[in-house]
């Protein structure tokens, strides 16, 4: 099974399927999407299914030479193995969203998305340098085309809103990887990962990469394409846009800032922690006043990546593995919030959150998912947000107390403005009369929903099975940030217990606290 | 003790399908699911009680599945038993199954029944997986997960704007004290290494005297643990300054009032500090902060809720100010006695509660006092069983001899208040003793409006539209003023009628606790031989029931003094003299004015949190968003893109002149940089 080049495989289903719906009528090209979509799915499973826990780190790797340096080399850690999974999870469930909801230009429409698949697949397991910036940005462009030609009204801003910043970013991006290129001679991610940097170079390699990231994940103030792109793309657009493509900065930050450069992360940990928390409040209070659902769910989108931030920037394994299951959770519920927003929109086609109201009373099942994916969004223990959240604001909290309690008023403000988003849509009166005769979830939107509910549950109470994967790539990256890893500021003064043997033992427990978080 | 996982899960199996069957499953069968799991439940709960109380059972974990792993913190999803979880699992089991069977009646009219009952029984799951918790993380879902329940059934009546705006506040009121509840966890995992409850309080004992770094200052580690704790406490239990959410959730159905607002939920705070007691109980200054918080609760609960009409905001005043005696009692190192009130209180507030409902089920869903009268006859069981709780409330016995549940609970708490001999302690005394003065005052007010005097039914809205459906068919407008004037006894020509015998059952059950729980488990809570039935399950100290015994005569008095000033006040003012109130109130205007509004707290946040949030949301999003940081991001570069083809266009002109100008500018460039490299 090693030698197997499925990872390629996965690139080339997805690639040859777009290829195949340009050539094919709109129902043909549905169900071809969908077929490549589910395919791929397997896959994912059988990737899932195969992978090592415990193994070596990169598995499924392949390499072939090109040309001068530049080389097809795909194999993934643990951390990619999820996102990977996530991806083609999320895939099918956007095929499924559009099934009705697109009917221009269908075909077309369809092979942007099976690209965009190849392109993220192609992200979280590219392994050399330039391949690695070649999909990262490559995916720009399919999803610039389903924002610009099957977006909504004020599309073309949006579009060139979320093309300008985050290629602005991107090109500081390429300046730091010629040059890494040229100092250590290869291209090999892995390698890069390993190697020392000198202190001078690093802080300004960091933040070129910074920029980059920060502008993926987003975080405050480089946010504001978010919420345009967000509000102007179709239903599946936001999906895939909230599902995966908010994960690669979040992925960047793991592969390349805090490996390559631990000691800059270290320097630099305060600034991503203010952005970090200004964002959650600021964020968070924007999205209390919104008026358009999708914009209201997007700004959640940034509040909640500072969470992963935080998490990253928190340097122990609590706060890193937190943060990876905040992005996988996030992943999965704030793209079902917008599959439920869409559900919606396709009857009315209004965001307009005044436009509703009383769906409780016409719409009892929706009302029901769009509750779970509220409570999940909220962070209820017993779904996947929980287990990241508390997990990374535990890890921060190791570092400063003051960070925790400021992106700890999220999970207050997170319920002010989910709870009062869905009070207005589906608590009170039918003030609308199109609103109260829109019809109960069609069997096709359950199917599509349902899978998110049975995945943000698995995660939220067993995520030992996302969590396995991952476990020794956050061992090996929180070794290599050992050395840089910032003091706390809760300096724990040993206590003075009656018997003192005991004080011994607890001055050991703690030390090996320190070597093992 | 395998048999926890059928109390556990049953209720959750039971509400799933009644959830998700819902309509399609009908209201009959998700009744007969729900209300027979939960009664499954609390038979299988009582043995555990009972096998403890004879003390022949030893504290048993039951592991259920594997949750977390991050490093070495670890929690898995397990089951605790011990006295203090068997104690909370008749509680909850007995007053669910009793709630479950009087929705039954309460509910019948409504035609989302299946909805409730699924609520209900998830609810009692979630408290049921609270108080077995054996790490914190699990008791912090118990937490969120009777927060959710709370929510969807205080917005169970989703079409009145009230409900769904007292659901919100209720979750985000909760979700602030959650704050310092998961904070206190993260600060107990970074001290302690571990989130296990009971490695942590082995433990407690190795860092009495460190100190710790929170928020750029340094305090006692275990102090700033276990405040932070507490808050937690103070959101679920409704302490003072985290308690305007608890009056609001009385949109609820009041069955949902009684089981989740007055048993159940309210008492997690109570019971997480007891859990945790020889965590609180090693920093004398969180006890002195959870003393005060409990004693100022009672206090003012109690002042608010002399002067309330609506029946279910009295009640529900009256349990914010009884669980600032549970607290008090916590504060004052008397968890024995803190969890015996909380017992006696489930019982007797549970039955105050539901006995209001059938109340408000007789008198056509009024809630308003002024409206009540006379209803002594009409629903003469109704009103033993509200007699019965109001004699527990207000601590009705007689020192050393016998009484009705809240005299033992009651008593022994404000015996420990005064023996514990400091200051904070005789603090909590005097207030729990003026407190009491206002129950005894308040519950009586409650009998005396309800089922005494003359009925003043007529000008009741709700009374109104009941008696115009049941003659109004056929009838002319002027017939229907005929008939109005036709009562001038303030009928109406209304007949309340005695509810069905689903709900009588459960308030005559009750009516049984009230009286007899204090009587009969008063030894094994709080006396000498407490230890023995505790088992280490929460801090009790011996020293302090010595204490409690030597107080002098007139502490142990008061009580019973001040319940029986508080009654002859009630019937002075209620019944000698009605005009009394009304002009007594007259005379305190500016006082009564501040306590009838709640003590202006809703107003207060109102103007400190809720306005300014909406107002910093717009100024972000006006100001900064679209106003900075679009205008000088990518609309300031798309300006600057604009301005520079603007300036290309006008270079590329077309004449000849200007092109050789621009040339010749170049060559003198380039020749200069050639020259001068």
């Amino acid at each position: 099974m090693t030698d197997f080049p499925i990872l390629s495989l996965m690139l080339a289903v997805p690639a040859v399927a777009a290829m195949g719906c340009l050539a094919v009528s709109a129902s043909t090209a549905r169900m071809l999407a969908l077929a490549a979509t589910l395919v791929d799915l397997v896959l994912g499973i059988v990737l899932w299914k195969n992978f090592q826990i415990g193994g070596p780190q990169w598995q499924f790797v392949e390499h072939a030479q090109l040309f001068s340096g530049f080389s097809w080399a795909l194999g993934i850690d643990g951390i990619a193995l999820t996102l990977v999974v996530l991806s083609t999870f999320l895939m099918p469930i956007c095929i499924g969203a559009s099934w009705e909801a697109i009917e221009k230009r269908v075909p077309e429409y369809m092979a942007a998305f099976l690209f965009m698949e190849t392109l993220m697949i192609g992200v979280f397991s590219a392994q050399d340098l330039f391949l690695f910036y070649i999909l990262f940005e490559a995916g720009l462009i399919p999803m610039y085309l389903i924002i610009g030609i099957w977006g909504g009204a004020e599309r073309i801003y949006a579009s060139y809103k979320f093309f300008l910043y985050t290629l602005l970013g991107s090109v500081l991006m390429l300046i730091a990887m010629l040059w890494m290129v040229n100092e250590t001679g290869t291209a090999d991610i892995p390698t890069l990962m390993a190697y020392n940097f000198p202190r001078g170079v690093q802080n300004l390699l960091w933040l070129a990469f910074f920029a980059s990231f920060a502008v993926k994940m987003p975080m405050w103030p480089v946010h504001t394409w978010l919420p345009d792109a967000h509000v102007q793309a179709p239903t599946a657009g936001s999906v895939i846009l909230a599902g995966v493509l908010l994960k690669m900065g979040g992925y960047g930050f793991i592969r390349f800032s805090l490996p390559m450069f631990p000691e800059a992360s270290a320097y630099f940990a305060p600034l991503v922690w203010g952005l970090s928390m200004v964002a959650v409040v600021y964020t968070s209070l924007v999205a209390m006043v919104q008026t358009d659902m999708k914009k209201l769910i997007a700004y959640s989108s940034v509040a909640h990546m500072a969470i992963v931030t935080i998490g990253l920037f928190a340097f122990n394994r609590q706060g890193l593995e937190g943060s990876v299951v905040v992005m996988l959770a996030h992943g999965l519920v704030s793209g079902a919030l917008f599959l439920c927003v869409g559900v919606i929109y396709d009857r009315l086609h209004t965001r307009e959150i005044t436009r509703y109201g009383g769906l409780a009373i016409n719409m009892p099942r929706y009302a029901l998912f769009f509750m779970f994916f509220t409570m999940a969004s909220v962070g209820l223990p017993a779904t996947a947000n929980f287990v990241g959240e508390f997990l990374a604001l535990g890890g921060i909290y190791q570092a400063s107390s003051w960070v925790a309690l400021v992106s700890g008023t999220g999970i207050i403000l997170g319920a002010a403005y989910m709870l009062y988003l869905y009070r207005r849509v589906v608590f009170g009166e039918q003030k609308n009369a199109d609103a109260a005769a829109m019809p109960d979830l069609s069997a096709r939107e359950f199917a599509l929903l349902a899978p998110l509910v049975i995945a943000t549950l698995w995660m939220g109470i067993y995520p030992e099975s996302f969590i396995a994967p991952i476990r020794n790539d956050i061992v090996y990256l929180d070794a290599r940030l050992a050395s840089a890893k910032p003091q706390g500021d809760a300096q724990v003064t040993a206590g003075h217990p009656a018997p003192a043997e005991h004080a011994e033992h607890h001055e050991g427990a703690e030390h090996a606290e320190g070597s093992e978080k | 003790m395998q048999s926890i996982l059928f109390i556990v899960f049953l209720p959750l199996i039971a509400s799933v399908i009644a959830g998700l069957g819902n309509k399609s499953l009908g209201a009959i069968p998700a009744k007969v699911l729900t209300t027979g799991a939960l009664f499954i439940s609390c038979a299988l709960s009582w043995p555990i009680f009972i096998s403890f109380l004879g003390g022949n059972a030893e504290a048993a974990v039951v592991p259920v599945l594997k949750w977390v792993q991050s490093g070495n913190l670890s929690f898995d999803w397990e089951l605790r038993v011990d006295t203090l979880t068997a104690v909370m699992l008749v509680v909850i089991t007995s007053v669910s199954a009793l709630v479950h069977l009087y929705s039954w009646g309460y509910m019948s009219e409504e035609p989302d029944q299946p909805r409730f009952f699924a609520y209900l029984s998830l609810f009692t799951f979630a408290m049921l997986m609270l108080v077995t918790a054996n790490n914190l993380v699990q008791m912090f879902f118990g937490w969120e997960g009777v927060g959710l329940a709370s929510y969807l059934l205080i917005g169970f009546w989703f079409r009145k704007p009230s409900a769904g705006a007292a659901a919100i506040k209720a979750f985000v009121v909760n979700r602030v004290g959650d704050l310092g509840f998961m904070l206190g966890i993260f600060g107990v995992y970074l001290v302690f290494g571990t989130v296990s409850i009971p490695a942590i309080l082995a433990d407690v004992g190795n860092h009495a005297g460190s100190t710790i770094g929170f928020l750029g200052y340094r305090f006692d580690t275990l102090t700033v643990l276990a405040i932070l704790l507490f808050i937690g406490a103070m959101g679920k239990s409704a302490q003072l300054g985290l308690h305007t959410w608890l009056p609001d959730a009385m949109e609820g159905p009041t069955p949902v009032s009684a089981l989740i607002h007055a048993a159940t939920m309210v008492t997690a705070g109570v019971f997480m500090t007891c859990r945790l007691s020889p965590l609180f109980a090693a920093s004398p200054a969180a006890m002195e902060f959870v003393t005060i918080v409990g004693a100022c609760t009672c206090f003012f609960a109690a002042t608010i809720g002399t002067t309330q009409w609506d029946i279910k905001r009295v009640i529900a005043y009256s349990t914010c100010s009884q669980l600032g005696y549970m607290f008090f009692a916590a504060g004052s190192g008397a968890f024995g006695a803190a969890m015996f009130h909380l017992f006696t209180h489930a019982f007797f507030k549970a039955l105050l509660f539901l006995g209001a409902g059938s109340v408000i089920h007789a008198m056509h869903h009024e809630q308003d006092m002024r409206y009540y009268g006379a209803l002594r006859k009409k629903i003469p069981l109704t009103f033993y069983a509200m007699m019965a709780g109001t004699l527990a409330i207000t601590g009705v016995g007689i020192v050393d001899v016998i009484g009705f549940a809240g005299f033992y609970s009651k008593d022994s708490i404000l015996e420990a208040a005064y023996g514990s001999g400091t200051g904070v302690g005789h603090f909590a005394f005097f207030a729990g003793i003026t407190a009491a003065l206002l129950t005894s005052f308040y519950s009586w007010r409650l009998v005396f409006l309800t089922f005494f005097g003359k009925a003043r039914w007529s000008q009741s809205e709700h009374i109104q539209h009941a008696v115009h459906d049941d003659h109004g068919h056929g009838h002319d407008h002027a017939h229907d003023r005929h008939h109005g004037h036709g009562h001038d006894d303030g009928t109406a020509g209304y007949h309340p009628h005695e509810s069905p015998l689903v709900m009588l059952l459960p308030l005559i059950i009750l009516s049984i606790g009230a009286v007899a729980a204090g009587f009969v488990f008063n030894h094994a809570f709080v006396s000498e031989g407490e230890g023995e039935f505790w088992k280490g399950s929460l801090i009790f100290s011996e020293h302090l029931i010595h204490a409690m015994h030597g107080v002098p005569m007139w502490v142990k008095w008061a009580p019973f003094g001040v319940m029986v000033t508080g009654f002859l006040g009630a019937i002075y003012a209620y019944i000698l003299n009605p005009g009394f109130p009304a002009a007594f109130v007259r005379v305190i205007k500016p006082l009564h004015t501040f306590v009838y509004n709640k003590w202006f707290f809703d107003e207060l946040y109102n103007f400190l949190f809720v306005r300014p949030s909406f107002a910093l949301g717009r100024l972000f999003w006006k100001q900064g968003d679209i106003g900075i940081i679009d205008r000088f991001g990518p609309n300031g570069a798309a300006w600057v893109v604009v301005q520079g083809t603007g300036l290309a266009r006008r270079i590329q002109s077309g004449l000849l002149t200007s092109y050789a100008l621009w040339m010749l500018a170049g060559l003198v460039a380039a020749v200069s940089w050639v020259l001068t490299r």
